[in-house]
């Protein structure tokens, strides 16, 4: 609120007008400078997900048409089995991945708050798959998983002829494989963000522990972790949306296969828009992970700035 | 800092509130080194650390490797051969199925779409942060909630009306229908980084100003731009790294001609004829991803600092 207070004459006018008046003469420079704010928030946020919402009702096929077919592009697309292979796909790896990289990255920031020596060296091992691009942590798993000459043919040769590590090619394990190339990438970050939290933990709560004589690990699970509630909250936001988008890795890493077996819904609705030329199921598949992403971002909006907001 | 040995059962509160000092602080460690929690402690880490550098320990192996060698099956083995060639191929020569220039021509377009991108987004961004704090106007704060959570739509929602936009614009299948959307999707996370910044500094700087009769862009320009360096720096390492390793927005808008680099790696890699490479494979994957490790290494704690007021305060 740093505006200069109204001059006299303007206060002298009546409210309309006056409103009016601000609406157009005033701050005028910050109105223009906010100009690719105000588009980007009207014409891409609100207005491509609107005609994206609007058109998913459409027969559009290669050109975008205005040929209304109600629900038909959701009915075909809840029963085409690569649409279903997909969500069941991006639940089986969501909840896997939520997990465990909420789990092993808390459990590494743990062990890293031990005051341990080289714990930068350790943080920027941790860390660096996380600048990594998709495409380099898929490829280079790739390379990992082949079944012949990656790590399952070497272990063979040495003599381990028992040693199975093929997901890669197997359906039912595939999901598997992308879990441990995705884990490698993305539990760096979460690790970084609850050392963060550990260490915004006030001193005081530690002491008090310590004189009641709780050992260490009670502190951590039954004090502390209820503590980083907020810092937990913004990792499974995060995570949960790199979810949501996932599709990079698995170009990179699978294509979808072995068949259809590891695709997910943001690389069916790449494909069929811009390869298959099918706009209309693109948008209703797209449309449907917009609704995934409000089914996660809601309850958590609504925690955190409802419930603050009627506190005030 | 007297009592090294110090353990913590003891509820003598004065060696306690040593003990927490110790703690706090940097200074002497407290306790001896080898115990057998650290031993413990250490070992898991190090078991983590070898999860986390086998990969490129295997990228760097394998792309210096002949194909005779790579075919024998020893993904560990350090190269008997040391050979360069792989590195060449993956340059200049690979194929991706439609050319054989390698990865260079991506290169050059990854660069051409990211000193834009890096300097419009930026720039944009800090406009944005800076008119959000010290000049307030009529819904300011609305259009920015719906930037902050428009930032968790799924690109996938917004991507096909932004083909027709840019389309429209004429500028789709070139770097600047690129340039655009990137501009577009890095500005949540920028203005909000640059928000954050800005209000954090004291208000007296600009009241000041204000009263010395300075306006938006002066203000702008001689008092708030030369200070906000370091969230600067912070935005930079972000949005380059964001920026270079992008795939979905180049595949869709740059066209063929003006694939960038992550998506000229996927094509030599996943739709190459012929029997696979993996040595040009690995070696064009660590082509790909030095730029942002070598960003990474160089700014150290500043990544850090980057990816976690991008995200806490999210």
């Amino acid at each position: 609120m740093t505006q200069a207070p109204p001059s006299d004459t303007a206060r002298r006018k009546s409210g309309f007008a006056r409103a009016i008046e601000h609406m157009f003469t005033r701050n005028i420079p910050a109105k223009i400078a906010a100009t690719p704010m105000v588009t980007t928030v009207l014409v891409v946020f609100i207005g491509c997900t609107i005609w994206t919402i609007w058109y998913s009702f459409t027969g559009s096929r290669l050109l975008p048409s205005n040929e209304f077919v109600g629900l038909a592009q959701y009915e075909r697309l809840f029963s085409t089995s690569r649409w279903n292979v997909s969500v069941r796909n991006l639940l089986f790896y969501g909840a896997f991945s939520l997990v465990f990289t909420l789990s092993i990255g808390f459990l590494l920031a743990v062990l890293m708050d031990q005051k341990i020596r080289f714990e930068s060296a350790f943080r920027t091992i941790m860390l660096y798959p996380f600048a990594l691009s998709f495409i380099v942590t898929g490829l280079v798993w790739q390379w990992i998983m082949n079944p012949t000459l990656g790590l399952q043919g070497t272990l063979r040769n040495m003599g381990w002829e028992s040693f199975t590590f093929d997901w890669i090619a197997r359906g039912d394990m595939v999901l598997y494989a992308l879990l441990i190339a995705g884990l490698w990438q993305g539990t760096g970050f979460v690790m970084v963000l609850m050392l963060a939290g550990l260490r915004s933990i006030d001193d005081e709560i530690w002491k008090a522990a310590r004189v009641d004589g709780i050992p260490a690990w009670r502190t951590y699970l039954f004090i502390v972790l209820p503590m980083m509630r907020g810092v937990f909250v913004t990792a499974v936001v995060l995570v949960g949306a790199g979810i949501v988008r996932l599709y990079d890795l698995v170009v990179a890493l699978t294509n979808g296969g072995p068949g259809i077996s590891s695709e997910v819904p943001a690389k069916y609705v790449y494909d069929y828009m811009f390869t298959a030329g099918n706009i209309g199921q693109g948008l209703a598949a797209s449309t449907m992970m917009l609704v995934s992403v409000i089914i996660i971002i809601v309850p958590w909006a609504y925690l955190e700035f409802g419930g603050r907001g009627k506190n005030q | 800092m007297s009592n090294p040995a110090t353990i913590s059962t003891n509820v003598a509160v004065d060696a306690v509130k040593d003990d927490l000092q110790l703690s706090t602080e940097r200074g002497p460690r407290p306790k001896p080194f080898f115990t057998t929690n650290r031993i413990i402690l250490y070992s898991i880490l190090v078991v983590a650390c070898l999860y986390y550098l086998f990969p490129l320990y295997v990228m760097i192996v394998t792309s210096f490797k002949t194909m005779p060698e790579i075919r024998f099956g020893n993904i560990f083995a350090p190269p008997v051969e040391f050979t360069g060639e792989a590195w060449a191929k993956a340059w200049a020569s690979a194929c991706t199925g439609l050319t054989c220039q390698g990865l260079s021509p991506g290169f050059w377009n990854s660069v051409k779409i990211l000193i834009p991108s890096v300097i419009v987004s930026t720039s944009v961004a800090a406009v944005n942060g800076y008119a959000l704090v010290n000049w307030r106007f009529k819904g300011s704060e609305i259009f920015f909630s719906i930037l902050i959570f428009g930032s968790f739509i799924p690109y996938q929602v917004m991507i096909y009306p932004l083909v027709i936009i840019t389309r429209e614009l004429n500028i789709f299948g070139s770097i600047w229908a690129v340039i655009l959307v990137h501009m577009v999707f890095g500005m949540p996370i920028l203005t909000l980084l640059f928000r954050n910044y800005f209000a954090s500094l004291p208000v007296e700087l600009f009241k000041a100003a204000r009263v010395d009769g300075a306006g938006f862009w002066r203000i702008f320009f001689e008092i708030m731009l030369p200070m906000s360096l370091p969230i600067i720096v912070v935005a930079l390492i972000l949005q380059v790294t964001g920026i270079w390793n992008d795939f979905l927005f180049g595949v869709v808008f740059a066209g063929t001609q003006n694939y960038p680099m992550t998506v000229q790696l996927n094509n030599i890699v996943n739709s190459a004829q012929g029997s696979p490479e993996y040595n040009v494979n690995m070696a064009a994957t660590i082509l790909t991803g030095l730029v942002p490790l070598v960003i990474y290494f160089i700014s150290g704690r500043l990544f850090v600092r980057g990816i976690a007021a991008g995200a806490v305060k999210g």
